[in-house]
């Protein structure tokens, strides 16, 4: 190169993802509005939070509490799990299959940022539009459960922002390693769906987990699908005790070490395997 | 004319036939996510009626029925409706679909029966076992009556799904962009597998106006119980019958509006 550059590049993979961090958002944010359309449609498709909430509290209306649940608190719980499925939902695993698919991901191999990274910062950009769209519902659930819903301990509120971030890249680690089948298998997306059934009954997305029998419970707190959704929307509402809480984001925490060893894990490898025409 | 449609329709389903034999496999894979996904649907019911013995009024086995015909419909609408919709969405966004405009047939038609996928059809079998299991538990055999007004409930339910997938499609000719639109479909379809009764409110009213989940899989339900009024049924029948035209008039329209790849 003749000229030196304006300022020195950062040699480490890492350094190079975070410089390019702010780039990528702000092309993520951008593609957000320009295809609203499909935005409005995506958050449809997440209202299944509002139509439990509609069951559930007619359950309880029915015939009084369930298992310490009332008709309020089946209301906070589902109107928590709908904002955090806005703040957690991941769609990478579709991208990137489909980029495989189509030969397309060798783009974003020749580019000097790892793929996960720009993969990782698309999925984020979209959060400052689903924020917008879903913080004015929150308000409005605040004020009809009276406030007295949300819990006012400060330590459950900062476990649930740290279990919402962990739920987030939980997510996104296993959504990517799904993905990344693509360069290995064909159906990645049956592999997706067979995930997506046991995250909604394991998660609490159609049932609070402690209205499972003993047995199933004990088992669902173990799995990862209870972190991405069950374990914010709990502490959110105050329903667990500090230890429960510390014992909650423990296991969380665990999953997505190891979660995010399997995705780069398997995307190296397939990276490695892959063969795209001119690749 | 008519006969002219047959035997399209008829060389249309030999096609689909040959390409599922190819792909034999996919019996097993779809039987299999048939079956997890049943399991799926029957949980949260349970969980509810180990708590509860009724729900609305609706007694578990009652419920079941419910699930029996929302299964049965799914398998409708994952082997014949989805696959074909999904495909017009990528025709009218690659501005393929000059292909099917220029032959000398309906393109509505053309588009509907184009991609269908036999294999699906397990999902078929497992409601139809749901639904024998439910009324035996029951203890009820149906009158022939009650069978063919829930048959031609059913009917009219899968009628209501096609024109609503229609109505959906439409709006592709706008907006182009409409990837997840199969996705925004199968979630709200999914709240068709509880009794209707459930509902208050203004989900009540969405669900039965709106999205007439209710006509789908609670009235059939409803018909083999032999609670359903026959005004009620009639009043099911005319609101598919409307679905249909608005939904064919909404066609016409968004083609007007068609930009092919060149334009």
């Amino acid at each position: 190169m003749a000229t030196a550059p304006a300022e020195i590049p950062s040699r480490t993979a890492l350094g190079r993802a975070v410089r390019a961090l702010p780039t990528l958002l702000r092309v993520g944010v951008a593609e957000a509005v320009a295809y609203r359309a499909e935005f409005v449609i995506w958050l449809l498709t997440t209202t299944m939070p509002l139509v439990m909430l509609a069951l559930w509290s007619e359950v309880a209306r029915e015939g009084g509490p369930i298992g310490g649940y009332t008709g309020k608190d089946f209301t906070a719980y589902f109107l928590a799990a709908f904002i955090v499925r806005q703040l957690t939902g991941v769609w990478v695993a579709w991208d990137m299959n489909r980029e495989i698919r189509e030969g397309l991901i060798s783009m974003r191999l020749l580019r000097p940022v790892h793929p996960l990274a720009a993969y990782g910062a698309e999925n984020l950009a979209v959060l400052p539009m689903r924020l917008l769209l879903s913080l004015p519902i929150a308000l409005v659930a605040l004020a009809l459960t009276g406030g007295a819903a949300v819990t006012r301990d400060p330590l459950l509120l900062l476990a649930f922002a740290v279990a919402v971030a962990g739920a987030w890249l939980l997510g996104f680690a296993i959504m990517s390693a799904i993905g990344a089948l693509a360069f290995f298998i064909e159906s990645t997306l049956a592999v997706a769906d067979v995930w997506f059934g046991l995250f909604f009954i394991l998660s609490g997305y159609f049932v609070p987990i402690e209205l499972f029998p003993a047995a199933v419970r004990n088992v669902a707190v173990l799995l990862p699908f209870r972190a991405m959704l069950g374990l914010p929307v709990e502490l959110l509402i105050g329903r667990l005790g500090h230890g429960a809480a510390l014992h909650g984001l423990l296991i969380e925490w665990a999953w997505v070490a190891a979660a995010w060893a399997i995705a780069v894990a398997v995307f190296q490898a397939g990276a490695r395997r892959y063969s795209a025409y001119g690749a | 004319m008519a006969r002219r449609y047959f035997r399209l329709l008829s060389a249309q389903l030999r096609i689909a036939g040959l390409a599922s034999l190819q792909y034999r496999a996919d019996f097993y894979a779809d039987g299999a996510m048939s079956i997890f996904w049943l399991a799926v649907n029957v949980a949260p019911l349970l969980v509810v009626y180990q708590r509860r013995p009724t729900l609305a009024h609706w007694t578990l086995p009652e419920a079941l029925l419910v699930i029996g015909w929302f299964t049965l419909l799914k398998g409708v609408l994952d082997g014949a409706v989805n696959p074909c919709l999904t495909a017009i969405v990528e025709h009218i966004r690659k501005g393929t679909l000059d292909f099917v405009l220029l032959k000398p047939a309906d393109a509505q038609f053309l588009v509907s029966t184009a991609k269908i996928l036999p294999w699906r059809g397990v999902d078929v079998l497992g409601g139809g076992l749901v639904l024998v299991f439910a009324l035996t538990r029951l203890h009820r055999l149906p009158t022939p009556l009650q069978i063919g007004a829930s048959l031609l409930l059913f009917a009219a339910a899968v009628g209501l799904l096609y024109s609503l997938w229609i109505l959906a499609i439409s709006v592709a000719f706008w907006v182009v962009k409409l990837d997840n639109l199969a996705f925004l479909f199968s979630s709200i379809f999914d709240a068709a597998r509880w009794p209707i009764g459930v509902f208050r409110g203004l989900w009540r009213f969405l669900f039965t106006f709106v999205v007439p989940l209710a006509i789908l899989t609670t009235y059939p339900a409803m018909a083999l119980l032999g609670t359903l009024t026959f005004r009620t049924g009639a009043w099911a029948l005319a609101g598919a019958a409307f679905f249909a035209l608005l939904a064919r008039w909404v066609w016409t329209i968004a083609l007007l509006h068609y930009t092919s790849a060149s334009s």
